[in-house]
Parts: C-alpha cells; sequence; structure tokens
C-alpha cells in the first residue's frame, strides 16, 4: 500500500519512502522511516507486512555486518543485494515467507552506483531507476520523462517531488510525507522531507 | 608411555603436545615438494610429481595442483587420498559462497574455512587429522595476489614465497637468498622455481616429467590460470642447465688463470 521510489545518477543513488504505516483502513503513524541505513554505503527501503519488513531488513542488516567483522572489508552493493535476494528466494520455499519488496542503494568505490529492484517473489534487477507500491505505478512515465544517465542530485530530487505531487494527486490513499535518503561517495545523506505543504511552494 | 596419549587425536601429551597432528606433519616432510612465489604481476605453484611410471596416463590426471574456482588454484604435498577430500570440499565451500553472494570467494575466507575443517579434525573424537598441507594461489578484488599454506593442525599463513614437502627447510633458505623486498616479474618466478627444485630435489637431473607447474595471472576482468606443458616446462630447464653450465665455465676458467698465477 505505502510507496517506496528509487532513482540512481551518474555518481549516487536517492530514495525516497512515504512515512504512513496503515493498519486496516486506520493510519496508525506518520513519521515511519522506511528507509533503513545498512552503512555507510548502503541503503535499503522496504514496504510490505508491517511486521515482516522490520524482521527481513533486520536480519540482513545483521549478516552484512556480520560479514564486515569477520572479514574485515564491506560487501559490494552488488554482492549484498544478491545476498538479499538469496535470503528471500530461499524463505519463499518455506512455510514463512516474507512478505516484502526492497530497493536496495549502494555506492561501491570502484563499481559506483547501483540500485536494485527486488520483489516479494525474489525477482531481482539492477535498475536506473524503479518504485514500489501503488504509488508506484503512477512514477513509471515520470521517469521516463524526465530521467537521464548524468543526472544531478537536486534533479532527482525534483524528480522525487514530481512523483510525490503525482502521488498525492491521482492516488486514493493519503501519503502526505516522504523521506528522502541519498548514498554517494561521501555515504549516507538524509534530505529534507517532501511533504504536501512544501510541494506548494 | 607415550603410546597412551598417541592414539587418540583428541588428547594432549603431558607436555602439552598432540602427537597425532605432529606425525601428520611429519608425513608431509617426506611427501613430494610443493613450492610457491609470488611475483609482481602473478604467481606461481611448482610441485614435483613422484609417481612417474611410463603406464601412467598423465593426460587425465594432474597429481597435485588442481583449480579450485575462476580465481583460485592450489596443490597439495602429503597423503594424495586425503587431499582429494579437502580439494572436494574446498570446490563445495566456493560454490557456496558464490551461490550466496554472486562473486568469487576471496582467497582468505576460503583457505580459512578449509582450516575450520583441519582444526575440527585435531579435536573432535575419533578422528584422525588430514595428512595434508595445501599452498593456495590466487586473486581477490580486496588483496590482488596472494599466496597462502595451511598445515594439518589448521594453522594457514600468507606468505610471499614459500615451500611444502619433503626437503621444504632447504628451499625455503634458497628461496630467503634469492629474494628480497621488491618483488620480481613472473617470468623470472618461473626460473627461479626451477633453480630451487634443482637445489632441494633428490635427483641429479630434472625433467618434465617430474614438475608440475602453474601460473595465476590477472588479465583486464579475468584470472588466467594456465598449467605449463612438459614442452615449456623443458624449456625451462633447458634454460637453467645453461646458465648453471656456464657459470660453471666461467668457475674453470678462473681457476686455471689463479693456478696460472700462482706457477708464475
Amino acid at each position: 500500500m505505502e510507496s517506496i521510489i528509487g532513482i540512481k545518477g551518474k555518481d549516487f543513488v536517492m530514495l525516497a519512502a512515504d512515512s504512513t504505516h496503515p493498519h486496516s483502513i486506520m493510519v496508525l503513524k506518520d513519521d515511519e522511516n522506511k528507509i533503513h541505513k545498512i552503512s555507510d554505503s548502503l541503503l535499503i527501503a522496504a514496504t510490505g507486512d508491517a511486521g515482516d519488513t522490520v524482521q527481513f531488513v533486520e536480519y540482513i542488516s545483521k549478516n552484512i555486518l556480520l560479514y564486515k567483522m569477520r572479514n574485515g572489508y564491506e560487501l559490494s552493493p552488488k554482492a549484498a543485494a544478491y545476498f538479499t535476494r538469496k535470503n528471500l528466494a530461499d524463505y519463499l520455499r518455506t512455510r514463512y515467507a516474507y512478505q516484502v519488496w526492497l530497493l536496495v542503494a549502494g555506492y561501491d568505490k570502484k563499481e559506483g552506483p547501483q540500485l536494485t529492484f527486488i520483489d516479494y517473489l525474489a525477482n531481482t534487477l539492477s535498475v536506473k531507476h524503479g518504485a514500489h507500491g501503488y504509488g508506484g505505478m503512477f512514477c513509471g512515465s515520470i521517469f521516463d520523462k524526465y530521467h537521464h544517465d548524468n543526472l544531478t542530485q537536486d534533479e532527482a530530487y525534483e524528480i522525487m517531488r514530481k512523483c510525490a505531487r503525482e502521488i498525492q494527486k491521482r492516488l486514493i490513499i493519503s501519503q502526505p510525507r516522504f523521506h528522502v535518503q541519498v548514498v554517494d561517495t561521501n555515504g549516507v545523506k538524509r534530505l529534507e522531507d517532501i511533504t504536501t505543504e512544501n510541494l506548494k511552494d | 608411555m607415550a603410546r597412551r596419549y598417541d592414539s587418540r587425536t583428541t588428547i594432549f601429551s603431558p607436555e602439552g603436545r598432540l602427537y597425532q597432528v605432529e606425525y601428520a606433519m611429519e608425513a608431509i616432510s617426506h611427501a613430494g615438494t610443493c613450492l610457491g612465489i609470488l611475483a609482481k604481476d602473478g604467481i606461481l605453484l611448482a610441485a614435483e610429481r613422484r609417481n612417474i611410471n611410463k603406464l601412467l596416463d598423465n593426460s587425465i590426471f594432474a597429481e597435485k595442483i588442481y583449480r579450485l574456482n575462476e580465481d583460485m588454484v592450489c596443490s597439495v604435498a602429503g597423503i594424495t587420498s586425503d587431499a582429494n577430500v579437502l580439494t572436494n570440499e574446498l570446490r563445495v565451500i566456493a560454490q557456496r559462497y558464490q551461490l550466496q553472494y554472486d562473486e568469487p570467494i576471496p582467497v582468505e575466507q576460503l583457505v580459512s574455512s578449509l582450516c575450520d575443517v583441519k582444526q575440527a579434525y585435531t579435536q573432535y573424537g575419533g578422528k584422525r587429522p588430514f595428512g595434508v598441507s595445501i599452498l593456495y594461489m590466487g586473486w581477490d578484488k580486496h588483496y590482488g595476489y596472494q599466496l597462502y599454506q595451511s598445515d594439518p593442525s589448521g594453522n594457514y599463513s600468507g606468505w610471499k614465497a614459500t615451500c611444502i614437502g619433503n626437503n621444504a627447510a632447504a628451499a625455503v633458505s634458497v628461496l630467503k637468498q634469492e629474494l628480497n623486498e621488491t618483488p620480481i616479474p613472473l617470468g623470472d618466478a618461473e626460473d627461479l622455481a626451477i633453480k630451487v627444485l634443482a637445489k632441494t630435489l633428490d635427483m641429479t637431473k630434472l625433467s618434465s616429467e617430474k614438475i608440475e607447474m602453474s601460473t595465476l595471472q590477472r588479465d583486464g576482468d579475468a584470472t588466467t590460470i594456465k598449467i605449463l606443458s612438459n614442452a615449456e616446462v623443458d624449456k625451462l630447464i633447458a634454460k637453467y642447465e645453461k646458465i648453471q653450465a656456464e657459470e660453471e665455465a666461467a668457475k674453470k676458467e678462473k681457476l686455471a688463470q689463479q693456478q696460472q698465477q700462482q706457477q708464475k
């Protein structure tokens, strides 16, 4: 039901996620962070079953940290995304599969930015832009029109705003606030939230 | 008395030793020699082949050098049947990592995983340790070219050049003499490997049937692993013998000159 959006630029990846926490027809919380910082070069945005997302991302994140402790170097974003996919795929074939949709965003000093789209069936794609949730359905055409390979962070943020505006205009479900984070060579940074109010400016 | 502490691997002797492990290492010091040299632009492994028989079909079977995955090769000294079990385990560990992360396993992780297996056989009951020491050469994106050695106790260490098996100590001292801080090119390492083997193997003349050699180099985004053919090894041996003969001749000439001067 909630939306997460990812855009890869020339030397960064930007993620946005709405901050509602719905339960049935009620909104229980309006400041939930769905973008999880795994390390200084890795972010995972997750949506899906409320408990599953937290549990699964925590499991992946702690394992990625364990890898770093054991070996003294980090898993590359590509390997981290593949590891995530593999775990999700293995759980899918048990009686307690996780219902999670993910965007894995990372920056590698050698390999550059990496954005990976993973759905609850563990379909995995390396993408330039991607989105999950009902809100995601409104983003495809915006990406199509405005995304290019040499995108700057300002341009990417502007695309995020366009997506949020479209979601708030067209989607029947209210998503008034989006968290935004970016990962690049300098690490992870949180940007200003996109809200109904500041979208009017 | 020692018998009481000999028969089981899991029991310390009163002096705090594990005899079975020490015996395993002793077994290896009688096995065919293996040596590895870390060069500037690659690595090589060379091994002594013991089973040479006219009737043996060498075309299907390399005795001592095993490829583990796209980036790694190992060579073994010790009981061959034990080594087969361990190389199989190494390949399984490497593929398990590949399956989990979609990239080749970093060299030290593979070595360390296998050493966990080796160590277990020095601790858990009713088993004897593996009578195998292994040299590993490999490349990974974290630390580049690497050379490791592991022994039956489950210890491992990284080296610039090292040797296991028969006469290993002598070979290591030759390597120490020949090498310094600056790494040498792979071509020179090949020559050096032949030289060390010639000096340490108990044979009057080297031949390609008795030596296996393998090199590992990185070309762009791929690792090239090569097992040298008999012809290539023969070439290296011929080169070594030629240099040796020239040195010998020079020495004789010098000696003759000295004698002449003394006569005057």
